[in-house]
C-alpha cells in the first residue's frame, strides 16, 4: 500500500518555489530519505505531509486519503522536530503522554504507554525529569518516544540527528534503523547528510531548488546519478565533459566517475586512461585525495593511503574501467 | 554587582542616601499621620498616636463606595485587557502579516501618550457618540492603558515560546483550544498574571483618565483628591492612602517576582 503519495505538488511562497511539481510515492513500511542542501524544499515536503503547510497546487494522499485541508491534529502522522520541541513546562512522562492525553486516554493507561515508550528508546525511569535536565541525545530520544507512543502510520523526522555529535549520531542511525524495522512504521527522514541518507534509507529522493532530481535506492543514487547535481552532491563524483569522453571514444554529453573507481597507474592494459598533472593532494586518513588536471578537466582521485603519493606537478596516468563510467541524461 | 574595589566616596553615599530618603520619607509621613490624634492639620511631631481613625474609616460609607468602585473598575478593565492583550500579543508574535509592526506600535502608544490626552480624546469621543458617562466609560478608559501592560508582558513571553512547540502540540493531536490550554497558557501564565497585576495596580490609582471619563462616580483616588480640598476627619485620607499603597504595591512586587521566575523557567527549556 502507498503510505504517502504526491502528485505534482507545489508549494510557493510568493515568488519562491519551495516545492515545484514534486511527484513521489512512499510505500508502507519504507524508510524513505529526502536529501538535499538547505533551501532545497525537502523540509517543506515534510511539512506538507505533516499538515503544517498546504500545497499551492497538486494532490497529496496519506494511506489513500486526501490530505489537502486536513489539519495536523487530524492526521495519523507524527513528527520528530529538528529542535525536538519538547514542552519545557511538562515532565518527560507528560511530554511523552501528551498525544494520548489530548485524545482522552485515561491517566493510568497513558502513564503505562509512556513508560513503555521511554523504555523502547532506552530511557526507562527518566519520566520524572524535565526536558531542561536532559542532554541533547536524551531529548532526541524523548521526542522519538513522544511521537511513537501515538502509533502513527507515518513518522516524519526533520533532521533529527543534526544537533548530535558524530559518535552519538552514528549510534542513533543504527538505533533508528533497528526501531523502524521492528515497528514496521513508515519513516520519512529529512537530511542534508548524504552519508546518513545512504546508510539508513531504503530509497532516497534527492532535492534541489524545489525539484526532485532523482529518486531511487541508495545504490542507484550513488552509482548511477542522473544529473550533474546528484553526481556532485551525493559522494562528490567527477563529472566528465563531452570533450573528455570523446577522448575515451564515448560520445555522450556528460558522465559521472566515482573518485574511488580510479586507479593511478603508469602502465595500462584494458582500462580507459587519461593522463594529467597532479594539482593537489590531501591526506584523509584511509585514503589520499589527489586532484588531477587532465587538459582542463578536473578529476578527483581517492587513492589508498598505502600507495605512494605522487608529487605535485607530476604527470600521472589515470585508469578506470568502462563499467565505472556512467553516462548521464543531463549534461 | 559586588566589586572588590575600594568603596564609593562618602559624599556619593550621602547623596544616594538623601535621594532615597527624599523618595520614601514622604510616604512614611503619610503612614505616620494615619495614627495622629490631631484632626485638622498636619502638625509635626503629631501630638499623640491613636488607632481610632481605622475604626472611623471602617464606618464611612463613602470610603466603601469609592473602594468598591475602584476594585470593580480595576477588575473588569484588567479582565478586558487580559483577553485583548493576549490575543494581540499572539497575533503579533506568532504570525507575519502586513502592518504587523505598525499594529505593535499603535497598541503600545496609549501608554506613551500623556493621560490627559487619552482622557480628553476619550471624553470627546464618548460625547460625540452620545454615550453617557458611567461606570462603563471609566472601565473603557482604564482598559486602554491596561491592554498595553498585558500586551507588553505577554508579547515578550510569546516570543520565547518557540513556534515548534505549538506545531508539536497540533502534530500530537491537540486542536487549537487544547494547544492553548495545555501548551500556550502554562508557558505564558506567569507573564499574564504579572501583566494583570500591574494593570490592576495602574487602574487602581488612576486619576486623570478617570476624571475625564467618569460621571458622578468617584473612584478611590478621586475620592482622596476631593477629601484634600475639603478636609473633614483628615487622617481618614491617610488610612485610605495606606490601603492604596498596600493594594497597589503588593501586586507590583508579586509581578516583579513572577516575571523573574518566569525567565528562569523559560530559560531552562533551552
Amino acid at each position: 500500500m502507498t503510505a504517502v503519495l504526491f502528485q505534482k505538488v507545489s508549494r510557493h511562497f510568493g515568488s519562491v518555489r519551495a516545492v515545484d511539481e514534486a511527484d513521489l510515492s512512499i510505500a508502507e513500511g519504507e524508510f524513505f530519505a529526502m536529501l538535499g542542501p538547505s533551501g532545497s524544499g525537502k523540509t517543506t515536503c515534510l511539512r506538507l505531509m505533516a499538515g503544517f503547510e498546504q500545497p499551492t497546487s497538486g494532490h497529496i494522499e496519506i494511506f489513500g486519503e486526501t490530505a489537502e485541508g486536513v489539519p495536523p491534529y487530524r492526521r495519523n502522522v507524527n513528527t520528530v522536530f529538528q529542535d525536538y520541541a519538547l514542552f519545557p513546562h511538562l515532565s518527560i512522562l507528560d511530554n511523552v503522554a501528551y498525544g494520548l492525553m489530548v485524545k482522552g486516554v485515561g491517566r493510568e493507561e497513558r502513564r503505562k504507554a509512556a513508560e513503555d515508550a521511554l523504555a523502547m528508546v532506552k530511557l526507562p525511569g527518566y519520566g520524572v525529569r524535565k526536558p531542561g535536565q536532559l542532554s541533547g541525545g536524551q531529548r532526541q530520544r524523548v521526542a522519538l518516544a513522544r511521537a511513537l507512543v501515538n502509533r502513527p502510520k507515518v513518522l516524519l523526522l526533520d533532521e533529527p540527528l543534526g544537533a548530535l555529535d558524530l559518535k552519538l549520531r552514528e549510534q542513533m542511525q543504527e538505533e533508528l534503523k533497528t526501531l523502524q524495522k521492528s515497528l514496521g512504521i513508515t519513516f520519512v527522514f529529512v537530511t542534508h547528510d548524504q552519508g546518513e541518507a545512504l546508510s539508513m534509507a531504503d530509497r532516497i529522493a534527492v532535492f534541489n531548488d524545489g525539484k526532485i532530481q532523482q529518486l531511487g535506492t541508495p545504490e542507484d543514487v550513488y552509482n548511477r546519478p542522473q544529473t550533474r547535481f546528484v553526481a556532485d552532491f551525493v559522494g562528490s563524483s567527477n563529472v566528465l565533459s563531452a570533450a573528455t569522453l570523446s577522448k575515451l571514444g564515448i560520445s555522450a554529453g556528460a558522465a559521472s566517475l566515482r573518485p574511488e573507481a580510479i586507479q593511478i597507474s603508469t602502465s595500462w592494459a584494458e582500462m580507459l586512461t587519461l593522463s594529467g598533472t597532479v594539482t593537489a593532494c590531501s591526506f584523509l586518513g584511509a585514503v589520499n585525495r589527489i586532484t588531477v588536471d587532465c587538459d582542463g578537466q578536473r578529476i578527483v582521485v581517492s587513492a589508498p593511503a598505502a600507495m605512494p603519493v605522487p608529487d605535485q606537478g607530476a604527470n600521472i596516468a589515470l585508469a578506470f574501467s568502462r563499467n565505472d563510467l556512467h553516462v548521464m541524461e543531463q549534461a | 554587582m559586588r566589586s572588590d574595589r575600594s568603596s564609593a566616596p562618602l559624599g556619593l553615599k550621602i547623596a544616594a542616601g538623601a535621594g532615597l530618603a527624599f523618595l520614601h520619607v514622604p510616604i512614611l509621613l503619610i503612614f505616620l499621620y494615619a495614627f495622629t490624634t490631631e484632626e485638622k492639620s498636619y502638625q509635626f511631631p503629631p501630638p499623640g498616636l491613636t488607632l481610632q481613625w481605622f475604626a472611623v474609616t471602617w464606618n464611612r460609607p463613602d470610603v466603601w463606595e469609592a473602594l468598591t468602585l475602584s476594585v470593580k473598575v480595576g477588575t473588569i478593565a484588567t479582565a478586558i485587557a487580559l483577553v485583548l492583550g493576549t490575543l494581540c500579543a499572539a497575533a503579533v508574535s506568532q504570525t507575519r502579516f502586513f502592518g504587523r509592526e505598525t499594529i505593535s506600535l499603535l497598541v503600545i502608544l496609549p501608554i506613551a501618550l500623556p493621560g490627559i490626552i487619552t482622557g480628553i480624546a476619550l471624553r470627546s469621543a464618548f460625547s460625540m457618540a452620545d454615550i453617557p458617562f458611567s461606570f462603563w466609560t471609566i472601565v473603557l478608559g482604564h482598559a486602554t492603558f491596561c491592554v498595553v501592560v498585558v500586551y507588553n508582558n505577554a508579547v515578550a513571553r510569546f516570543r520565547r515560546v518557540s513556534g515548534s512547540l505549538i506545531e508539536a502540540s497540533m502534530d500530537l493531536g491537540a486542536d487549537g483550544f487544547q494547544t492553548f490550554r495545555h501548551v500556550i497558557l502554562p508557558n505564558i501564565g506567569t507573564a499574564l498574571l504579572a501583566g494583570g497585576m500591574l494593570a490592576f495596580a495602574l487602574s487602581f490609582d488612576e486619576v486623570i483618565v478617570t476624571t475625564f471619563t467618569g460621571g458622578q462616580q468617584s473612584t478611590l483616588p478621586i475620592w482622596m483628591l476631593e477629601e484634600l480640598i475639603r478636609p473633614r476627619q483628615r487622617p481618614v485620607t491617610n488610612v485610605v492612602a495606606m490601603v492604596v499603597v498596600l493594594v497597589t504595591f503588593l501586586p507590583i512586587l508579586a509581578a516583579y517576582y513572577l516575571t523573574r521566575d518566569g525567565d528562569q523557567i523559560a530559560g531552562a527549556g533551552k
